[in-house]
């Protein structure tokens, strides 16, 4: 098939960018999309131009290195996929395709399509973990029976890939449903109540420092959250961030 | 040969471990404080690595060319992870686990690395349940365990078909703890690009700051390579795409033996190739193989057809399908070792049964087990005479629960529904059971250069069973290196800091800042992919599943010339001060060029097969792997000197006290 694309060229954090167009022909149902821009990318090589910069790593969805807005959704068209598993049957001969990178004040622009997305890294440092030492002499692992139900519950948590398609997705640019599903993760499990109280105050403030946004419950998120991490995490933290501050 | 002395320690073969922690020096924690050390690559060797040695106290850099260590490609794991609990009460034990992974390498790994493997196992699922890891659990709230290949327990602890995932998001969350304290600082979009060497010692490594292009120096008492393994020598792999050898194999260079570089497992169960613009290649997990039955028709007219889109697989009855594992293996049937399995299947495709367009696929069929969980559901729900519709619905209900994720990919891939028509798969190169020698305490023979994980050697012998890797990447970075390191830190608690203003660290930045120019000034003619694919197709031709001496020998002699034509050819656009992934990509193909030659050469050092390594002149008159104990009962460890094919083989012959060596056999 035949493609017209825009993407969002820049060359560093400190210049401007620009949308730029390219043709590309011969492009086949089964390549997946991040095939695409390797055929693209090939090309430019060819003719002595510089390739378009994107992440990716895995390649089969996990990772979520990934990150691109495609058409104006983040990973694109297809739902429950990463951009690296959207596959070009999700297109037509003809199609004209704008790729952007996430756009978010937090996630400043490295170069391309490339955002820097180390926000969500502090976020996670201040306080997404159990403080327990590697000390080979823990309870034993079933001396603490969990109720599948919650063990479930808390690993459907856990499954966010941390690509930031969430905060690409909203209008706010806010970054609830990720820190969410990490504070839900521990909050749902016995080994994670001891430091509840100071896990959520920690992570949310630092969500706030980071600069992302304010949730205002459009659902966005979650629509194109490519694991389907859900709103009740949401949820669940406002209820967690409360009593905290209650006890606080 | 001194400098292969593997320091196992004396004594019975189960105290080994605890003899040898009682025994080695310690730091105490006012001098760790003053003890730098380096940790290249964050997987779940590195991340639980620099997690512990920091809670210990040692200052420690962490560097990974990701853009957050949680990416590393150990999240992309999808079975499980082994270990000898016994919660299912099924017979296993320490020593069983110990047994089962010396038969599946095919003796060709060290017994006491392996026994402490095995020891260490269950701590592994005591320490991650502690850090809140997700594992499956049953309705009474303990937790669940399944099956993997080469084994007759059930050991593989699971999160679905997220386990490494979930496994390395518990070690990404020790680091971030110590992150936040102080104790670890974290480069990330970081590559290390050389070695540095003190008086024979490793203190330090050339770092390139691959957003601003920043060339570094970081200076440590020891330096951990913890980077994972080279499948994408092949070009095609499960690997990620930015999966490396180069932190491993300059240190090769350095000085570091590389050990058994043509031990490769090329995994039965993958998305088959589907053209020329594949990029990488996808896995479907083995513990897909608990359930779903591997065939191919019995007729190689029914093959044809199917080929031609005449047939469809769904229509041809039970009896004009071989279900050939089973056939060849009753005792372990579709659950046979990975090597086995994979050999197998080029087996059948190469007599001419393969499945789909390019004839390089098998079934691998869920029908069954949708009908037999189905039944067994609708009985729990009380129901008496359902049809088969509604057992089909209630079967593909209680699949989709198990394996749900896997499906959904495969379907977005394949765009076929695998409930429906059986999935399609095909081997791909998944693992390397080769890579760094080391000793008993990891030490690679670099003095304080350590290797754990996949990027060393020593646990998985010629073949790798499945859910071990996980099981040997968190061994050694929580429970095992974090302690040997010490012993050798002990001598340095007066060293003080390390400088980089040395002539050695002068030394390898200019060395480094000359092979980034020479790589982009040869303004040649083709891409760096264009060469990668052009070695892939030779490693996979002549260095794959099936190798024989002619090939191998052309195999070096095409990888040489290949090289040659790659530094005078390669086109790489961009400038080194800038974000540049093709000039990343550069650096990394240029390194699987000169370790291709070694595999190459490795592989025809060893004329036997065992494992993953299958020779075509050494088989018996079944077509299985022909071991050759007498002369080949060794790791073979490579010097580099000067260029890969003048490497030079050091052997070190491996005893086994505790297990008698067999022919392995699984039928």
């Amino acid at each position: 098939m035949k493609l017209y694309l825009k993407i969002w060229r820049q060359k560093n954090a400190e210049s401007k960018g620009s949308m730029v167009e390219y043709t590309l022909d011969g492009i086949e149902n089964d390549m997946s999309f991040l095939e695409m821009l390797d055929v693209l990318n090939e090309g430019l090589i060819n003719k002595g131009e510089e390739p378009v910069e994107f992440d990716h790593d895995c390649r089969e969805g996990i990772c979520g290195t990934c990150s691109l807005m495609i058409n104006g959704r983040p990973h694109g068209p297809d739902s429950r996929v990463s951009a690296c598993q959207l596959h070009m049957r999700s297109f037509k001969d003809g199609d004209s395709i704008v790729i952007e990178p996430w756009r978010a004040k937090a996630f400043p622009i490295v170069k391309d399509l490339i955002v820097d997305r180390s926000a969500f890294d502090r976020i996670q440092q201040a306080g997404g973990y159990i403080s327990v030492n590697t000390s080979g002499r823990p309870v034993d692992a079933n001396a603490i029976p969990i109720e599948k139900e919650l063990a479930d519950a808390s690993f459907a948590a856990a499954t966010c890939i941390g690509c930031g398609a969430c905060v690409a997705a909203c209008k706010n640019a806010s970054a609830m449903l990720f820190t969410s599903a990490k504070v839900s993760q521990f909050a749902l499990l016995p080994q994670g109540q001891v430091e509840a109280s100071e896990r959520v105050l920690n992570m949310v403030r630092q969500m706030d420092l980071e600069g992302f946004g304010n949730c205002t419950n459009t659902g966005a998120c979650e629509v194109e959250c490519p694991k389907g991490i859900s709103l009740e995490n949401i949820a669940r933290m406002n209820r967690e961030y409360l009593s905290a501050s209650v006890k606080g | 040969m001194g400098v292969l002395d593997s320091k196992i320690p004396s004594g019975p073969l189960a105290d080994k471990w605890t003899n040898h922690k009682n025994k080695i020096d310690l730091v105490n924690p006012a001098n760790k404080r003053n003890i730098d050390i380096i940790v290249v690559g964050t997987g779940l060797a590195g991340g639980s690595a620099a997690a512990t040695l920091a809670e210990l106290g040692y200052n420690v850099k962490t560097f990974c060319y990701q853009d957050s260590p949680r990416r590393a490609h150990s999240i992309a794991a999808q079975g499980g992870v082994n270990a000898a609990k016994n919660y299912q009460g099924d017979g296993d034990s320490v020593y069983r686990l110990f047994y089962d992974t010396v038969k599946g390498g095919d003796y060709r790994s060290r017994e006491a690395n392996v026994h402490r493997l095995a020891e260490v196992s269950t701590n592994i699922i005591d320490q991650c349940v502690a850090q809140g890891v997700p594992f499956a659990r049953e309705y009474g709230g303990l937790l669940d365990n399944r099956s993997f290949g080469g084994v007759l327990v059930s050991r593989t602890f699971y999160a679905k078909g997220q386990t490494g995932q979930q496994l390395l998001l518990g070690a990404y969350a020790a680091m971030n703890r110590q992150i936040q304290r102080g104790k670890i600082k974290s480069y990330t979009r970081h590559e290390m690009l050389d070695m540095v060497l003190v008086n024979g010692k490793a203190r330090g490594i050339i770092a390139r700051n691959l957003v601003t292009g920043e060339i570094e120096r970081h200076s440590g008492h020891a330096v951990v390579l913890a980077t994972g393994g080279y499948g994408n020598l092949f070009f095609l792999s499960t690997y990620c795409m930015g999966a490396n050898v180069m932190a491993a194999w300059k240190a090769h260079k350095r000085g570091a033996f590389f050990a058994n570089p043509c031990f490769t497992q090329i995994h039965p169960t993958c998305i088959p190739v589907s053209g020329d613009h594949q990029s990488k290649l996808t896995l479907m997990s083995e513990s897909l193989r608990n359930d779903g039955r591997i065939w191919v028709p019995k007729n190689i007219e029914d093959a044809q057809s199917i080929r031609e889109g005449k047939l469809k697989p769904t229509e041809l009855k039970e009896e004009d399908r071989d279900y050939y594992l089973e056939r060849r293996y009753p005792a372990f049937g579709n659950l046979v070792p990975r090597d086995v399995a994979s050999r197998a299947a080029k087996e059948r495709c190469d007599a001419g049964y393969g499945v789909n367009k390019t004839g390089e696929a098998v079934y691998l069929d869920f029908a069954a087990a949708i009908m037999r969980y189905g039944r067994e559901k609708a009985l729990t729900s009380g129901m008496k005479n359902p049809d088969d519709a509604t057992v089909r619905q209630l079967g593909e209900e209680v699949v989709e629960a198990k394996y749900g994720n896997l499906f959904q990919m495969y379907e977005k891939i394949v765009d076929q529904n695998p409930y429906k028509t059986p999935m399609m798969i095909y081997p791909a190169v998944h693992y390397t059971m080769g890579g760094l020698w080391v000793d008993y305490n990891l030490m690679t023979s670099i003095p304080g250069c350590y290797a754990a994980g996949e990027a060393n050697f020593s646990d998985h012998g010629a073949n790798r069973l499945g859910a071990s890797a996980l099981m040997q990447g968190l061994a050694d970075g929580y429970f095992v290196l974090p302690y040997t390191i010490g012993d050798y830190l002990s001598d340095d608690i007066r060293t003080g800091p390390i400088s980089t203003e040395t002539e050695e660290f002068d030394a390898a930045e200019k060395h480094v800042r000359e092979r980034i120019e020479k790589l982009l000034s040869a303004k040649g003619e083709h891409s760096v992919d264009y060469y990668h694919k052009k070695l892939g197709k030779i490693m996979w031709n002549k260095c794959g599943m099936a190798r024989n001496e002619k090939e191998l020998k052309e195999a070096m002699k095409e990888i040489a010339e290949l090289r040659k034509d790659f530094w005078e050819n390669v086109k790489v656009p961009g400038s080194a001060d800038a974000k540049n992934q093709e000039l990343e990509k550069a650096g990394r193909v240029a390194d699987f060029l000169e370790l291709g030659e070694l595999f190459a050469m490795d592989a025809l050092d060893r004329n036997e097969s065992c494992g993953g390594h299958f020779r075509d002149e050494y088989q018996t008159p079944e077509g299985e792997a022909l071991r050759d104990d007498k002369n080949y009962t060794y790791v073979a460890a490579w010097e580099y000197k000067g260029e890969p094919s003048k490497a030079k083989l050091h052997k070190e012959n491996l005893v086994y006290e505790n297990i008698e060596v067999k022919t392995r056999s699984y039928k």
